[in-house]
């Protein structure tokens, strides 16, 4: 005989319950993470550097790096002075719990205050996986086209930062700013739009204050808490 | 591609219940899908079928129950599902809609059986 039995559960749940054991860790180390996402060549690694580097006086920085192959990443994210460590997906399109619980056991955490998980190169299914992070960014670039919030809303509906990369090409290519930022906020009216250029630098101060804050506000908050008085 | 994923989890939380129920097999799941989420059926059924053979669920089937996007007006307060490309408001044409829902992936039951399997009749 046949019956019924109510399960009413996300069907990611088991990947939730593992991404609640990495904050844990995060926050027993006292570290503050992002977890960057966006498509392939948007300028997640270029930002990443780019972060690594305008910090290195203020925060002391660590890097979690996913993708299908290679090391090529990591390396420079290396290369820029940050503790990094490489996890190769073979072949899955993004990065789960599980995955980052393993970076987590190959790096050392000590002293460092800012974690920045750079997620496989992918705007479809990425943000359904959590992590345990405590911050999405999601990078967009000016040659994707104004019309990626339309197309991939599940993925922009889910972040805390926008940041719209390559603005030194908007006098290049066709780019509506209105379009896409109307797009961005029908979907995360909350949301933070960040315009910069990786390669210019322009645009760049604020992206790494909001980072300085963010990390500063996590400690305040981990203070706090610890109830010295 | 990720879709290899969600039926592995599928997988999991199905028989985690089955199991708890006391059931020895697992016939159907009922899955409930925003329209927003990255679910593509056609290649999560053909996942599932290769992922679920040899399990107390080979051979079940994954019944998909799709829920419509769900936006309200931030303008004149109205609820409304947008018709085609369109998320403006029906009712004030304004452009300032929130979405409310329309991401939801989880599993909602399963039917299962118990006892040793019964062939049907010929």
């Amino acid at each position: 005989m046949t019956s019924r039995v109510v399960v009413a559960e996300r069907v990611l749940r088991a990947n939730d319950e593992l991404a609640q054991g990495n904050r844990a860790r995060l926050e027993a180390a006292a570290v503050f993470s992002l977890n960057v996402m966006a498509s392939p060549g948007a300028g997640k690694t270029s930002l990443i550097e780019r972060s690594i580097r305008g910090l290195s006086d203020r925060i002391r920085l660590a890097v979690i790096d996913g993708d299908l192959a290679t090391s090529l990443d990591a390396d420079r994210a290396s290369a820029a002075g940050a503790r990094a460590v490489q996890i190769n997906t073979a072949g899955q399109c993004h990065l789960d719990a599980a995955m980052v619980g393993r970076g987590l056991d190959a790096l050392d955490l000590t002293g460092v205050d800012l974690l920045i998980v750079e997620n496989v190169g992918n705007l479809v299914c990425p943000v359904e996986f959590a992590l345990g992070t405590h911050r999405n960014v999601l990078v967009a670039s000016v040659p994707e086209g104004d019309d990626k919030p339309y197309k991939y809303p599940a993925s922009y509906r889910g972040m805390d930062v926008v940041v719209l990369n390559k603005i030194d090409l908007l006098p290049h290519v066709p780019f509506d700013r209105a379009r896409f930022r109307h797009g961005v906020e029908v979907l995360n009216p909350d949301v933070q739009i960040l315009e910069m250029s990786c390669t210019t630098g322009e645009g760049l101060g604020a992206w790494l204050d909001w980072v300085v804050d963010q990390v500063e506000a996590h400690r305040a908050l981990k203070e706090g808490r610890g109830g010295r008085a | 591609m990720h879709e290899l994923s969600l039926a592995q989890h599928l997988l999991d939380l199905a028989l985690e219940h089955a199991g708890r129920a006391g059931a020895d097999r697992v016939t159907s799941l009922h899955l409930v899908v925003g329209e927003l989420a990255p679910v593509e059926e056609t290649c999560l059924a053909f996942y599932w079928d290769q992922i679920s053979v040899d399990t107390p669920a080979a051979g079940s089937s994954v019944d998909v129950r799709r829920l419509p996007l769900q936006l309200t007006c931030q303008e004149c307060g109205d609820a409304f599902e947008p018709a085609g490309e369109s998320w403006s408001c029906p009712r004030c044409r304004s452009e300032r809609v929130r979405l409310q829902g329309g991401d939801e992936c989880y599993l909602d039951a399963i039917d299962v059986e118990v006892g040793p399997k019964v062939e049907a009749p010929a």
